[in-house]
């Protein structure tokens, strides 16, 4: 399993092969943490990076694609639009691993409507939220995720509700939403080895501190908040297709989700509501209620394996679109004349 | 045939007019949504097998049902197809609109009108030609709930006796309208014949007008512009669709789904090699054909003027981005919502600009459906060889009604997929910088996602970005890019398909015009030579413009525009790439919501001549 002495991953990659390009965000910005995560859940579930493209929209997330895997093309494209390009990138060439980088003003304000139909669509893509509640590159600025009541230095008070992106996805019919923390890597890099192996949308609200505007106590996108209040769900491990699952649990405590490619997300349940993240139901009411009390509930909220995937839907050749050749997109000569035939005089 | 002479001459005549032989113009009014429009089209199609040259319009409100719609059927034995102001034959099967239609006619006009309605006929220098609808459809054997629908039908039979048209011909063209589906045929074509045979009896021609075979279709086609933009398209090898419905575009995706279900679908598995899919508006319709244009298919979209002011941001990003696709615009009359079902030439300016910043897009302008075709396809190689967006301004005019036209020509080249390095080309290269100019034509390469090598991959980005695809503020960059692109937009000059130029001897005045306002210029020329002017004509059918313009512009003293817009957006856009040559163009600009007339264009001429 190793060339030299440089550890390798399953493709023969090292974990350097999946790097991006230093970081041009702020210093301890929650979005670091989490392309470093998608740096190290790729190299681990031995993702090939020529099959990734990244996208994004407009934002402080928005720039992070550059800052992982540069062997992957990438598309930084307009606020709040990410999810039109996915669907199409990803309806060309079946073949791609799409994961989308967007933060809580694009997905949650300018892009709200194309999130929802993304999902709904259930176009295959790992759909990443990087969620601090402000807007940094224009300094300041409530986003539609920040809480009622917070106080911001540039924006005063915040005299509406928060929009929950988890909620959101669930009503759209969403069939992967997990919501998770930068202050808690392993659990963000579990959750994305798992979103790697789910057929669809696969939603991640990742709570992500800006340490420059909105990382003070009193806000729940703040590092200190989050570390004191995070309630987990379970303790996630994945095990990839070629592991045999090994659970040694007590009875009711241990949940086991087979993923389409033979994967397993092994769900040890920490939390008193015992949560089945299979039950649509309940993952809804977690979400009100975690809401209502103010609960920063964290791991996998819902899954489900049934829904076909936009690419699905549309009813194409087993062949990546892209590949088809000449001869397989432009009928022949006869066929031309046939529908001429028909037309004439 | 000879039976068709023998029942014609039973009908009985009381003109000493001398006939008016295929030259002249019908217009149905009926109510929308009464199932005129298969009546409209089997007329309009026996006419055209009768070898007459014929052009339909639909003029038609932007409702489902319940107002006023008018079918205007042009035969002209000189092959003339643009829009005609006037209609002799009125076939008035609406109620409300039956004193203003009778009051449009001109003297010695025709008009044929349900017997059961009781109508002001003081107009005395016209035609009456009263005839039992309800009668003849309640004699019929048509189940009620398709009376309304079939009782078209009696006007189609009473027109055919009236005119002389060639019955077995309305039966072909029933056939052909109903797909060889005997039942429908039958139910219809014997509404036909009863309403014939009853004119035959009944009716005293009073009026010259009638029709003759011609040999003047052999060979052609008959088609609508939308059904030919989708099948280019599918020729075009076109891969990736994603659109969202407004008129008058969605005929065309309706027609894209109809030649992909029957052209590029596996018949054993019934997959398709096109997506064809319906998104939540347009800008996820253009962000997803930029999407899988990024990814290396042949993507499009089609719209109109709402449609494309939603998709300016994109298309401005994949101008810069340099990112292929086609998008379809078959104009409708804007401002704003405008008339959504009327045509004009108005997305002009807003095309080739769309955007913010500094961008300019490669325009098609189709003026036919054999245009409609080729553009159709070609447009793909224009947009994967040039890396960029490529619009076809089409409009509701061509785009809605049936056009005649010659037998489509199968694509005369092979499909053109730009520049695109494969993981082959990276070994031997050993890298390569997206955005460099390699070739000197300004036109970069680009690797396509999913290509399996480590130096392939590129970030794609709107922000500023040097040669190697990175992020850059440096002002050099900036504007070494632009001119880069610049050089690109000057490339596909050489590129797009050259103007059509028709000399005259001796002229000095000249005349521009393009897409549907083609036919009444075509006209109008003629019109007025007869009228001692004579101009050159200059087709335009793509933009950028090229050296062809430009030598033309600066050969002629004084160059007339025609468009189908208020503005005159064709020739404020000469004058911007022309400015030494600014003070000749003459803009003749007109929108009304129709399509041009020859008789517009020749007066509109006329009086700048006077001028002069």
């Amino acid at each position: 399993m190793s060339v030299g002495t440089a550890r390798v991953n399953e493709i023969n990659l090292e974990r350097s092969d999946y790097a991006g390009l230093p970081s041009t965000l702020c210093q301890g910005c929650g979005h670091n943490s989490i392309s470093n995560q998608i740096i190290a859940a790729a190299y681990e579930a031995s993702i090939n990076p020529h099959y990734v493209i990244k996208l994004s929209g407009i934002g402080c997330s928005s720039k992070s694609p550059a800052y992982f895997m540069s062997r992957a093309h990438g598309f930084n494209g307009l606020h709040g639009r990410m999810p039109a390009l996915a669907t199409g990138a990803t309806i060309a060439n079946s073949k791609l691993i799409a994961i989308g980088v967007s933060g809580d003003g694009d997905t949650g304000s300018i892009g709200l409507g194309q999130f929802k139909h993304m999902v709904r669509r259930n176009v295959p893509i790992v759909y990443i939220v990087e969620n601090n509640g402000v807007y940094g590159l224009t300094k300041g600025q409530f986003s539609a995720t920040a809480d009622m009541g917070q106080t911001l230095k540039y924006a005063g008070v915040n005299e509406l509700p928060p929009i929950d992106i988890c909620l959101e996805a669930m009503a759209a019919e969403a069939t992967f939403v997990a919501r998770s923390f930068a202050g808690d890597p392993k659990q963000v890099r579990e959750l994305l080895k798992a979103a790697f192996s789910h057929k669809g949308t696969a939603v991640l609200d990742i709570i992500s501190p800006c340490v420059t505007f909105n990382n003070h106590e009193d806000s729940t996108k703040s590092y200190p908040y989050g570390k004191a209040h995070q309630e987990i769900l379970q303790d996630i491990t994945y095990i990839p297709p070629t592991e045999p699952i090994m659970v040694d649990y007590e009875p009711g405590e241990t949940q086991v989700v087979e993923m389409h490619d033979g994967a397993h997300i092994q769900l040890r349940k920490l939390d008193p509501l015992s949560h089945d993240p299979t039950d649509r139901l309940g993952a809804i009411r977690l979400l009100e209620q975690a809401r209502a009390e103010q609960l920063f509930i964290t791991g996998l909220i819902y899954v489900a394996q049934d829904r076909p995937t936009f690419i699905d839907t549309c009813h194409v050749v087993d062949t990546p679109l892209v590949e088809l050749r000449e001869e397989q997109l432009r009928p022949s000569r006869e066929a031309l004349a046939s529908v001429m035939t028909k037309l004439g005089a | 045939m000879s039976q068709q002479v023998e029942r014609i001459e039973k009908i009985s005549h009381q003109t000493d007019k001398k006939p008016i032989v295929n030259d002249f113009q019908i217009i149905v009014a009926t109510v929308n949504g009464t199932g005129s429009q298969t009546a409209n089209t089997v007329l309009m199609r026996a006419l055209f097998r009768m070898g007459i040259p014929v052009n339909g319009k639909n003029i038609f409100p932007s409702n489902i049902q319940g107002l006023p719609t008018w079918f205007t059927i042009r035969l002209s034995k000189d092959g003339y197809i643009a829009r005609r102001e006037t209609s002799e034959i009125l076939v008035a099967m609406n109620q409300a609109t039956i004193a203003e239609d009778i009051r449009n006619l001109p003297s010695g006009g025709v008009c044929l009108y349900p017997q059961e309605w009781t109508i002001n006929r003081e107009r005395e220098d016209i035609a009456y030609y009263p005839i039992p609808v309800k009668a003849i459809v309640s004699a019929s054997e048509t189940p009620p709930n398709l009376r309304d629908y079939i009782a078209n039908m009696v006007y189609v039979g009473g027109l055919t006796a009236l005119l002389g048209i060639d019955l077995g011909e309305i039966e072909a063209a029933l056939r052909f309208h109903f797909d060889e589906k005997p039942k429908p045929i039958a139910m219809n074509f014997s509404v036909v014949k009863a309403a014939y045979d009853w004119a035959l009896d009944n009716f005293v021609k009073q009026d010259p007008y009638t029709v003759e075979r011609m040999n003047a279709t052999q060979g052609m086609i008959m088609l609508d512009g939308n059904s030919a933009a989708a099948l280019g398209a599918v020729f075009g090898g076109v891969s990736v669709v994603t659109w969202y419905p407004i008129t008058p575009s969605t005929s065309l995706v309706d027609a894209l789904r109809e030649y992909v279900a029957h052209l590029r679908t596996d018949p054993e598995t019934g997959k398709t090699t096109c997506a064809i899919v319906q998104v939540e508006d347009e800008l996820a319709a253009i962000g997803a054909v930029i999407g899988a244009g990024w990814a290396g298919a042949r993507a499009m979209t089609a719209t109109s003027g709402p449609g494309i002011s939603l998709m300016s941001e994109f298309s401005g990003l994949a101008y810069f981005a340099e990112v292929p696709a086609v998008i379809w615009d078959v104009q409708r009359v804007g401002p704003a919502t405008g008339l959504p079902t009327r045509t004009s030439q108005g997305d002009v300016l807003k095309a080739y600009f769309l955007g913010h910043g500094d961008t300019k897009h490669v325009c098609l302008l189709p003026a036919s459906i054999e245009e409609c075709f080729e553009f159709g396809w070609r447009a793909f190689d224009l947009a994967e060889r040039l890396q960029t967006l490529v619009f076809v301004l089409s409009d509701l005019d061509l785009g809605m009604n049936l056009w005649m036209g010659k037998p489509f020509e199968y694509p005369d080249q092979p499909m053109d997929r730009g520049k695109v390095l494969t993981a082959a080309d990276l070994d031997r290269l050993g890298g390569f910088a997206r955005y460099q100019d390699v070739d000197g034509d300004g036109i970069p390469y680009r690797t396509l996602p999913g290509t399996d090598h480590p130096k392939a991959a590129y970030f794609t980005r709107g922000t500023g970005h040097d040669e190697k695809a990175m992020y850059s503020e440096r002002p050099e960059d900036w504007a070494n890019n632009m001119a880069r692109l610049n050089r690109k937009f000057n490339t596909a000059r050489k590129l797009v398909p050259k103007p059509e130029v028709f000399q005259t001897e001796g002229t000095t005045g000249a005349l521009i015009a393009y897409g549907t306002t083609h036919p009444a210029a075509i006209e109008g020329l003629d019109r007025l030579r007869e009228r001692g002017v004579k101009l050159d004509y200059l087709r335009l059918r793509a933009l950028p413009f090229e050296d062809t313009t430009r030598d033309f512009v600066a050969h002629h003293q004084r160059i007339y525009v025609a468009e189908n817009n208020t503005d005159g957006q064709l020739a404020n856009l000469l004058r911007i790439e022309y400015p030494e040559y600014a003070g000749r163009i003459v803009s003749l600009a007109y929108s009304n919501g129709l399509p041009l007339s020859a008789r517009w264009l020749t007066e509109a001429v006329l009086e700048q001549e006077r001028i002069k």
